[in-house]
């Protein structure tokens, strides 16, 4: 990762991403606590359905307000098949500067990228990156040997599909299982080919605490990937055993956001 | 890194008390830093500092946010069709974008409204003290400085407290800029500084004669084009008046496309002088002079109702004015009109009423400081000023990145001592220097940059200091 600052951005000036309507999930406390909010950013086929699930009501009954958003073309937002990268980061960072006060970006995924770049653009509080895909041709080595056949038609412009067991582990109900993937869609082909070949973010604004968590056993991001995308922020990663790659909706969803909603009360972050 | 002290908000007189020059007390401010201002210059510096760990105390003589963009101040110069000259993108702060669902060029209550939401969501607001103003600011030992307050309007004892440094953002739109006519005491009419116009109702049924072509006085004379029963539009000279939309898109995003590709300037000038060809036509066909420079030279106006509203005979372009008589105008061309109103839109000159002008390096007193990229005073490491610059652009991405700079460089102070010591040996060579192609020369442009020169000047400056 690049540390230097970037104050021209005369392309992305010239060229502003078009607007859409996006669709927001919110579930809020009951009691306000002034803890920041959170925003979950999901990974590309899903939408903001898949921290509904589980997710956004737990982080409420907490005690902080969880949002969750559709990154354009994908769950209840508006259709954008030529959606970018950028396209992406720019949706988070509008539904992130429209809360009340900083804001704390969870990246699932491809997500977690799309929350990498966003931080370069918005000083959030803190960001989570659960099981992270950062992107680059090993990600692509290691989903083409456990996936040849999702992976492949992605390559030449087709959707990115994930199978059941790579998402889920087996103690999620197979009935589950098959009601999530079902409600899998894709993300923008321009989006899936910058996974690859995009560059690198830009160092964050703000220097926010960044946490790296996911799952060793998970069949689309392997511990090693882990490991490296924790070292970019200085970190280790918080490993959950036995879990999908789909960490919000596997049968043990609550420990991993029992973990982050822990670090959050524990490092407030620093700054304003 | 400096230790923040605790929430600006903590009372001054329990810290520890230290005896200003002359002997008055002064409650020691720590680390903390003095933000004159909580407009949007003022808020960018509370915001980035605060971010870089330094805690601050901001001082402004209002009971509100936004500055001259708060329309309910009594030195704000928005009236109420107020419409942003550049674009979103080059508008907004850089890592807090305005909605993307808001229009193009937004209006000034939508700015207010972004401002108010970009102090609530950094939690700006428990730094500044309202309805307070700075009477001095004066240079303490070891380079820190002492600012003395009061109520606004001098109700209620001063009190000074010292700081590790200060940035002042107390804005250059307000005090208005009057232009010396003879006869202009005697004149019968109405007169009024564009700092006063706040509502067409004021033209309306009027014989109107707008002085200026600032993106203010083309406005005016739009309105008045409108309302008034005649306008005349005076100009010293012929200019620019580029459209705010060309090829569909806003002009500002066109103009950066070929920035961004790295155009030269002359061929930049070519292009738009051709595309103005295209698209407005030839204005001294309407009467108006022909521009005396060439585009970029001079601020550019963003208006594309004024050449209109000439082409349907409701503006009468008039050159400079001679003189004023009891009842009536002489214009330099000898020409006698008789308006009941003159509107001055006629510009505004910083000022800086509570430092010594040479510390600024105004020797001269003319109220032009000498700075390094209008932000950075030689010999004064501590003392920054912000958004004292007139970009051909937004002004407020070019704020935040000095509020960067001003806390990197104060971090660096302890940090990287000799890197800062660097720093301000270029802030002492380079003072003075312009961030744009030739300009006119005249007050107007005294503070004018090319956004992207200036940008790039300072993104070289801040990764200098980063050692990068």
């Amino acid at each position: 990762m690049s540390e230097r600052v970037q104050v021209m951005r005369g392309w992305e000036w010239a060229r502003p991403v078009r607007p859409v309507r996006r669709e927001v999930l919110s579930v809020t406390p009951q009691l306000e606590e002034g803890r920041p909010p959170l925003l979950f950013v999901p990974g590309f086929g899903h939408g903001a359905w898949a921290y509904a699930e589980n997710w956004l009501g737990h982080t409420a009954a907490r005690g902080f307000s969880a949002h969750a958003v559709s990154l354009r073309g994908h769950g209840g937002s508006d259709p954008a098949p030529e959606a970018t990268l950028r396209a992406y980061a720019h949706d988070v960072v509008q539904v992130a500067a429209g809360l009340p006060s900083r804001a704390v970006l969870v990246g699932h995924g491809a997500g977690a990228l799309v929350v990498a770049h966003a931080l370069a653009r918005y000083p959030a509080r803190a960001a989570v990156l659960v099981a992270p895909v950062l992107g680059g041709w090993a990600t692509f080595g290691a989903a083409l040997r456990r996936n040849p056949f999702g992976t492949l038609p992605a390559v030449f412009g087709g959707g990115l599909r994930l199978s059941r067991r790579q998402l889920f582990s087996r103690e999620l109900p197979d009935a589950d299982a098959r009601r999530h993937t079902a409600r899998l869609g894709r993300a923008a082909r321009r989006a899936q080919w910058q996974l690859l070949t995009g560059a690198d973010p830009e160092p964050a604004v703000g220097s926010p605490p960044v946490l790296v968590l996911g799952s060793p056993d998970d069949r689309v991001v392997p511990a090693s990937a882990l490991t490296r995308a924790a070292r970019r922020y200085g970190s280790a990663p918080l490993l959950f055993p036995g879990m999908g790659h789909d960490l919000m909706l596997d049968a043990r969803w609550r420990e991993p956001i029992d973990a982050i909603l822990d670090w959050l009360v524990k490092n407030p972050g620093r700054g304003g | 890194m400096p230790t923040p002290t605790e929430h600006g908000r903590s009372d001054p007189e329990t810290t520890t008390l230290a005896r200003s020059r002359d002997g008055r007390p002064v409650s020691d401010r720590g680390d903390t830093v003095c933000v004159i201002g909580a407009g949007a210059s003022g808020l960018t510096a509370v915001k980035n500092l605060a971010e870089h760990g330094f805690g601050v105390d901001c001082y402004e003589r209002e009971t509100g946010i936004g500055g001259a963009w708060n329309w309910r101040h009594d030195r704000s110069p928005v009236y109420a069709s107020t419409h942003l000259i550049s674009s979103r993108p080059f508008t907004q702060f850089p890592d807090f974008p305005m909605p993307d669902h808001w229009p193009d060029y937004p209006h000034h209550s939508q700015l207010l409204s972004y401002f108010e939401r970009y102090a609530d969501h950094f939690d700006l607001r428990r730094h500044v003290w309202f309805g307070t103003e700075v009477v001095r600011v004066e240079p303490a030992s070891e380079e820190r400085w002492d600012v003395t307050t009061r109520s606004t309007g001098g109700y209620g004892p001063e009190r000074t407290s010292r700081y590790a440094a200060v940035m002042i953002a107390n804005g250059h739109n307000w005090s208005p800029k009057l232009p010396r006519y003879e006869g202009l005491e005697q004149f019968r009419g109405e007169v009024m500084h564009a700092s006063s116009y706040k509502d067409p109702a004021q033209l309306r049924g009027k014989r109107v004669l707008v002085v200026g072509a600032g993106n203010t006085g083309c406005d005016i004379a739009v309105e008045a084009a409108q309302q008034a029963s005649r306008c005349w539009h005076s100009t010293r000279r012929g200019y620019w008046y580029a459209p705010k939309y060309v090829f569909g898109r806003p002009a500002d995003q066109v103009n950066d496309t070929l920035l961004a590709l790295r155009v030269p300037l002359r061929v930049r000038q070519w292009l738009y002088h051709r595309t103005l060809r295209l698209t407005v036509g030839d204005l001294t066909r309407f009467g108006l002079p022909k521009p005396d420079h060439r585009v970029y030279e001079t601020h550019p106006i963003a208006n594309s109702q004024l050449v209109y509203y000439v082409g349907h005979g409701a503006i009468a372009p008039v050159p400079d004015v001679g003189r004023f008589h009891p009842h009536s105008v002489e214009l330099a061309d000898g020409r006698q009109i008789d308006p009941d109103v003159v509107v001055f839109a006629t510009g505004y000159l910083p000022r800086f009423e509570f430092l010594d002008a040479k510390i600024l390096g105004d020797d001269d007193g003319v109220g032009r400081p000498r700075l390094w990229l209008n932000a950075f005073v030689p010999d004064h490491p501590t003392l920054a000023v912000a958004g004292l610059v007139q970009p051909d652009s937004g002004l407020f991405p070019l704020s935040h990145w000095q509020a960067v700079l001003f806390a990197r460089l104060l971090r660096s102070r302890t940090t990287a001592p000799q890197r800062a010591g660097a720093f301000a040996a270029r802030v002492r060579s380079g003072a003075g220097e312009r961030y744009a192609g030739q300009v006119k020369d005249s007050t107007r442009h005294w503070f004018e940059v090319g956004h992207a020169d200036y940008l790039r000047a300072l993104e070289r400056a801040l990764r200098e200091l980063e050692g990068q």
